[in-house]
């Protein structure tokens, strides 16, 4: 019997040794299960949690230890690992020829232990570089790498930046609200050719001996449908390959001009 | 060829640009067949400028270093509590089985998935794999011969550049082993168990 003062009083009852174990709640025993990597490293937390050394694994305890533990993760349904059920075989492969009498004369038969210790230590020091690589230094937690960002103002000048259609059409949206503002109340309709309104704009875009802006080229005064006319003899023309449109930088005033010919 | 001239002052301001824009660390032969293939730069007066810079930066809030593929500059850990402030977003978290096998492969490298294996008791996931070489951390350096000549994996350049160190050789050391004969206390009948 201790003799030794009681830990503490439950239900009235002198409690004297420490608990084996804490209680775990189900839900947390499923975290905790979920979280090993491996048969070895199930084996290395049973070691640890009783404080035992790797080299002298109590193989009898242990192996019931893991069978339980193995049990309670089949019945918990998870997804066990085929690797866990080769160390329980291993176990009890280990444990029952511990059983077996040792002969003195066979001096260097090697323990059955020795493998499976071997591996562990060999999975504890590498769990262990781990942990230490993980808690390294690194860049984004320690280190910030520091960059100074290159703008290149010398734009090439001899390369003009393409237009998108897109663009294209937006500007018309644009050219098509200042009509609406300018909109005057149509009478009668005039027949509006196509073919007519491109020999127009080409005939305007040669006197005009080099780039006209977009909007200039549009009537206000032909209201909605004289607009709409230009434009589709624009995209007509583009299609034909007979100008090309360009734009500096995005936002800006659209240009026309003369696609020269070969 | 002639070569052109730079002055120390403009060597200086060469290096220090092309270290800063550079997207990845400069290393001198980098600066070497780049910025500096039109001028005559010894590697003595190349030293000797990068010495001045790591110099003049060392009392900055942003430092010239040197890591596995080259110069770079990079603000240190005395900042890194405010500074990560600037990414409030947590940095997506390594599996500890994806550590363990880059630990693994680190520490023993050149080796094959079924060595990794090996030691961990446990498969290696392709996934896992994957991560890493997609991270650029490791990479295939060969072909065991064996039969089934499984892949080789190493850490590359990028891996160390993310620790900020300048080789291998600055890793931690592992963890020394219980260096004691094992078969010894194995064999000593007292830690038998009572059958």
């Amino acid at each position: 019997m201790s003799n030794s003062a009681p830990l503490a009083f439950l239900h009235g009852e002198a409690v004297l040794e420490k608990p084996e174990d804490l209680y775990i709640p189900p839900d947390a025993l499923k975290v905790i299960l979920e979280s090993f990597e491996g048969p070895l490293d199930l084996l290395l937390y049973l070691i640890k949690r009783h404080k035992l050394d790797i080299l002298q694994l109590p193989i009898h305890s242990i192996t019931k230890q893991y069978v339980s533990y193995v049990e309670l993760m089949k019945d918990l349904q998870l997804e066990l690992a085929g690797e866990y059920l080769v160390m329980a075989a291993l176990l009890a492969q280990i444990k029952s020829r511990m059983l077996l009498p040792t002969h003195e004369e066979l001096e260097e038969e090697a323990d059955p232990r020795a493998e499976l210790v071997k591996r562990l230590q060999e999975y504890e020091q590498f769990k262990t570089a781990a942990e230490t690589l993980k808690a390294q230094p690194h860049v984004g937690k320690d280190f910030f790498i520091a960059n100074a960002e290159y703008i290149d103002t010398a734009l090439d000048e001899e390369k003009l930046p393409d237009l998108s259609l897109k663009e294209l059409v937006l500007a018309f949206g644009n050219v098509m609200a200042r009509v609406k503002t300018l909109a005057h109340h149509q009478i009668s309709s005039e027949v509006l050719s196509t073919r007519e309104r491109m020999s127009r704009i080409l005939r305007h875009l040669s006197e005009n001996n080099g780039p006209c802006a977009f909007v200039t080229l549009f009537d206000f005064a032909e209201g909605r449908q004289g607009v709409v006319v230009t434009f589709i003899a624009m995209l007509e023309l583009i299609k034909e390959q007979l100008v090309t449109f360009t734009q500096i930088t995005p936002q800006s005033e659209i240009y026309l001009s003369l696609k020269l010919q070969e | 060829m002639a070569f052109k001239r730079l002055s120390d002052e403009q060597l200086v301001e060469l290096v220090e640009a092309a270290i800063f824009v550079s997207e990845k660390p400069l290393s001198k032969r980098g600066l070497q067949e780049t910025v500096l293939q039109d001028f005559n730069i010894s590697a003595k007066r190349l030293t000797q400028t990068i010495d001045s810079l790591v110099e003049h930066y060392s009392t900055r809030g942003v430092q010239l270093v040197e890591v596995a593929s080259g110069y770079r500059f990079q603000a240190g850990p005395s900042l890194a509590e405010p500074l990560s402030k600037l990414w409030p977003e947590k940095a997506v978290k390594y599996s500890r089985a994806t550590i363990e096998t880059l630990a693994l492969i680190a520490y023993r490298q050149p080796i094959t998935r079924g060595e990794i294996e090996q030691v961990r008791g446990v498969a290696v996931s392709s996934n896992i794999m994957k991560s890493l070489l997609e991270r650029e951390w490791i990479t295939v350096v060969g072909q065991k011969d064996v039969p089934g000549k499984p892949a080789l994996y190493a850490t590359t350049k990028q891996f160390l550049d993310y620790f900020s160190l300048s080789g291998l050789e600055q890793l931690p050391n592992l963890p020394e082993q219980q260096d004691v004969k094992l078969e010894q206390i194995l064999s000593d009948p007292s830690v038998r168990e009572p059958s």
